[in-house]
Order: C-alpha cells, then sequence, then structure tokens
C-alpha cells in the first residue's frame, strides 16, 4: 500500500480529505468539465485514487470506502468525462472491417495508421539516463501492477478467449515463480536505476496525461461493459511491445547501464510479448468475435483508444525534453496540517 | 485454443508471425546443449531476421514478412520437388 497523494485541484481536494476519514462522509462534489479530459491533473489524480480503491488502496484509508455509494458515484461522474473525452478524440476515426478470422489484420491496420512519435525510438538512439530515468517513474504507474487492469475481464470470458487470456496472464505473473512475475522484473530495473521501487512512490509527481494511460485500463478493465475494449487493449498492448522493449534494452546498454536487474525486464518483454502478441490478437481479440461479433467494435475502439492516449503521453514527454525540461509534474508542496 | 492432450506440445505456425510450442518440450542445438526458457510457451523465429534466434522477437512486423498459418501448396509444376 501507499500513501495517499497531495490534491491537485478541488475534486481531489474534497475526495482525498474525505477517504481520509470514515466511509459515508464524502459531500457533494462540484464537478465541471476540464480544459483536457485526457490530461488533466484533478480529474486524472481523482480517478486513479478512486481505482486504486480497487487494487491495493492507500495506508490510513478504510478499506469499505472501496464500495462506498458516494464515492461511486463520483467515480461514475468523472469516468463519464473522461469517456466522453475519448468518443470526442476518436471522432472522425472509421474503424477498419473485421470479423473473428481478420481481427489480428484490423488490429494490425491501426498500429499501421499510428503516426505517433516514438518514445523508444527516442531513449534508444539519444535519450539520456534522466530521461530514461523518467520514462522508468512514469511507467510505474502500470509497471508495478502490470497485468492486473486486464485481468479484471477474466471472469466475464470463456471458452476459447478466456484461455488465451490466461495463457497471456500466466506468464506476465511469472508462470508461478514470484520472481519472475513482470511487475517484480519492473521493480527491480527500479532499484537497479536508482529510483523508489515503493508502489505508489510516485503519484505525486506524475502529470495527469500519465495517470491517464493507467485510468482508460481501469476503466475497460473494472466495467463488464468493456469487456470487449479491455480485450482490444491488450491485444494491442501485446502488440506494440516486442520491438520498443528492445529498444529500451539497447537505451541501457548504450547508456552504461550493464546491471542485469535493469535490463531483464525490458529483455523479457522482447521475447514473452512476441510471444503474447499472437495469442492475444488470434486467440483473445478474433476468439472473442468468433463468440460474439458485437464484440468486434469494442475491441477495436479499445486498440485505437490506447493509441490515442499513448501518443499524447509521448508526445508530452518529448515536447518536455526538447524544451530541456523535465517530463514531471512539479512536486506538490504539503500543506501544513 | 483446443486439441492439447498435455503428453505432446502443440505447434503453430500464426498468420505473418513465429512459430508457437506449447506443451512440453525440449529445446536443444544441434550439439545437444538445451536452449533454456522461462516460458511454457514459445514463439520460435520463422523469418529468419530475429536478433535473438531461435526465439522471435517481433522483427517480423518491421520487415512486412508475411506467411499464412496453414500448410503452404506444393508448386503445381513440381519442378521444385525433382530429385538433383
Amino acid at each position: 500500500m501507499s500513501r495517499l497523494p497531495v490534491p491537485r485541484g478541488p475534486v481531489s481536494e474534497v475526495l482525498l480529505t474525505a477517504l481520509a476519514g470514515a466511509p459515508g462522509s464524502l459531500p457533494p462534489v462540484a464537478v465541471t468539465a476540464p480544459g483536457d479530459p485526457l490530461a488533466d491533473d484533478d480529474l486524472h489524480l481523482s480517478l486513479y485514487v478512486l481505482y486504486e480503491l480497487h487494487y491495493r488502496g492507500f495506508d490510513g484509508v478504510d478499506d469499505r470506502w472501496e464500495w462506498d455509494p458516494d464515492a461511486l458515484a463520483l467515480r461514475a461522474r468523472l469516468e463519464a468525462i473522461f469517456e466522453d473525452g475519448l468518443d470526442g478524440a476518436l471522432r472522425g476515426w472509421a474503424p477498419p472491417a473485421a470479423d473473428g478470422a481478420t481481427m489480428d489484420l484490423a488490429l494490425r491496420a491501426i498500429i499501421d495508421a499510428d503516426d505517433g512519435p516514438s518514445l523508444a525510438r527516442h531513449l534508444e538512439v539519444a535519450g539520456s539516463l534522466e530521461q530514461f530515468r523518467e520514462f522508468a517513474m512514469h511507467r510505474s504507474a502500470y509497471q508495478l501492477k502490470e497485468a492486473d487492469p486486464h485481468s479484471w475481464a477474466l471472469p466475464r470470458l470463456w471458452g476459447r478467449p478466456k484461455a488465451a487470456m490466461v495463457e497471456v496472464q500466466t506468464d506476465e505473473y511469472g508462470g508461478g515463480d514470484a520472481a519472475r512475475i513482470h511487475a517484480q522484473l519492473f521493480a527491480d530495473a527500479m532499484d537497479a536505476l536508482g529510483l523508489d521501487r515503493t508502489y505508489g512512490a510516485y503519484l505525486d509527481v506524475l502529470p495527469g496525461i500519465t495517470l491517464a494511460t493507467v485510468n482508460l485500463m481501469s476503466l475497460f478493465g473494472l466495467h463488464r461493459r468493456h469487456r470487449a475494449r479491455i480485450v482490444g487493449h491488450l491485444a494491442l498492448f501485446e502488440m506494440t511491445s516486442s520491438i520498443p522493449n528492445r529498444r529500451y534494452a539497447t537505451a541501457l546498454r548504450r547508456l552504461g547501464v550493464d546491471d542485469s536487474r535493469a535490463t531483464e525486464f525490458f529483455d523479457e518483454h522482447v521475447t514473452a510479448d512476441a510471444v503474447h502478441e499472437n495469442i492475444a490478437a488470434i486467440d483473445l481479440a478474433g476468439g472473442l468475435v468468433e463468440q460474439d461479433p458485437a464484440a468486434a467494435a469494442g475491441i477495436l475502439y479499445g486498440a485505437r483508444a490506447l493509441v490515442e492516449v499513448e501518443a499524447r503521453w509521448a508526445a508530452h514527454l518529448l515536447g518536455r525534453w526538447d524544451a530541456g525540461r523535465s517530463s514531471l509534474a512539479a512536486a506538490p508542496t504539503e500543506v501544513a496540517a | 485454443m483446443s486439441g492439447g492432450d498435455g503428453q505432446t506440445a502443440r505447434i503453430t505456425p500464426y498468420r505473418d508471425g513465429p512459430i508457437l510450442v506449447r506443451g512440453p518440450f525440449t529445446l536443444i542445438d544441434q550439439d545437444g546443449n538445451e536452449i533454456e526458457t522461462h516460458q511454457k510457451t514459445i514463439a520460435l523465429c520463422r523469418c529468419g531476421r530475429s536478433a535473438r534466434k531461435p526465439f522471435c522477437d517481433g522483427t517480423h512486423k518491421a520487415t512486412g514478412w508475411r506467411a499464412d498459418s496453414g500448410a503452404q501448396q506444393r508448386p503445381a509444376t513440381g519442378r521444385f520437388l525433382r530429385e538433383v
């Protein structure tokens, strides 16, 4: 567990103050539509905290907050803003045609149409060690619970797609070896990079645009109505992982980081995701559409939403670095109690 | 997936991708040395461009390599099958 973060706006202010107290004490919260619903700090910190109640929770926060009706009602209002923002960002996008036998080709078409900047390419050839460390801090918001948001879908699948997701997730969770759990490998890499491996340690310095990448998975994973979207998210995530991870491993070696704990996470993902991407695209996504043809639209939406949110996140990091600045949010100053 | 009996390995070429091996298998080089893997399912390079052979590293995607999942048909003329 980790400690509650510092608020970053009126909604998180009310929420975080309430979470320190007893469940049932959340007062009415005024929520207004933010300028950028895919990046707003207050919106995405609040959503991240509300979702975290379903993962590991926070030190000093009553576990019953997870199912507190007022907290869930607030979460639903914030989710509606986030979902409207996603719909808006994807307006005008025409999903490729697909059936169960061609889902992998349709997902590949989404990747081929992605003209977002390549963070992996920058780090491979030009990035500094400090930039790599920032990259790892951003990614820790997901990687320290890697695979967990997708696992919410397991009880909502059956047959071939369920077996496929279990096959992928079994590997993500180390195949029975706790030391090989991918989240554990990432924590080891953070250690080797001189970073704090503690779950949630960097929450206060992660911008909303980073938290949105994780909130996207929690949104799709926690809602049964979005099971096709989380499947599409996982499939595309796996399909775009092996080559970037090879670049990250190359970056570390170029930067003189030869500690195997730092490189193992990325090396592991090159060969692991070369396996997963086929299973996820063909057996999981294709298998789900074979069972339920209506799932095709949701799978493609989940995949396209991932591309959209990741591209914005990568552009943020590269833009800040181009300007010679840190990509992290300014460390908040605690308000004296 | 279906058809696994748990006793034999299942070997599947994936469209435009690697060969996946599932189930009990041992990977050994031509000198009899075991090639270590800690994964239950492995992907073997089929395009010849992997930098981590015999494992797939995803390079086939960058090169646009194409192959069906099922068996290729033999050339109709039979020319390529003639004994030398």
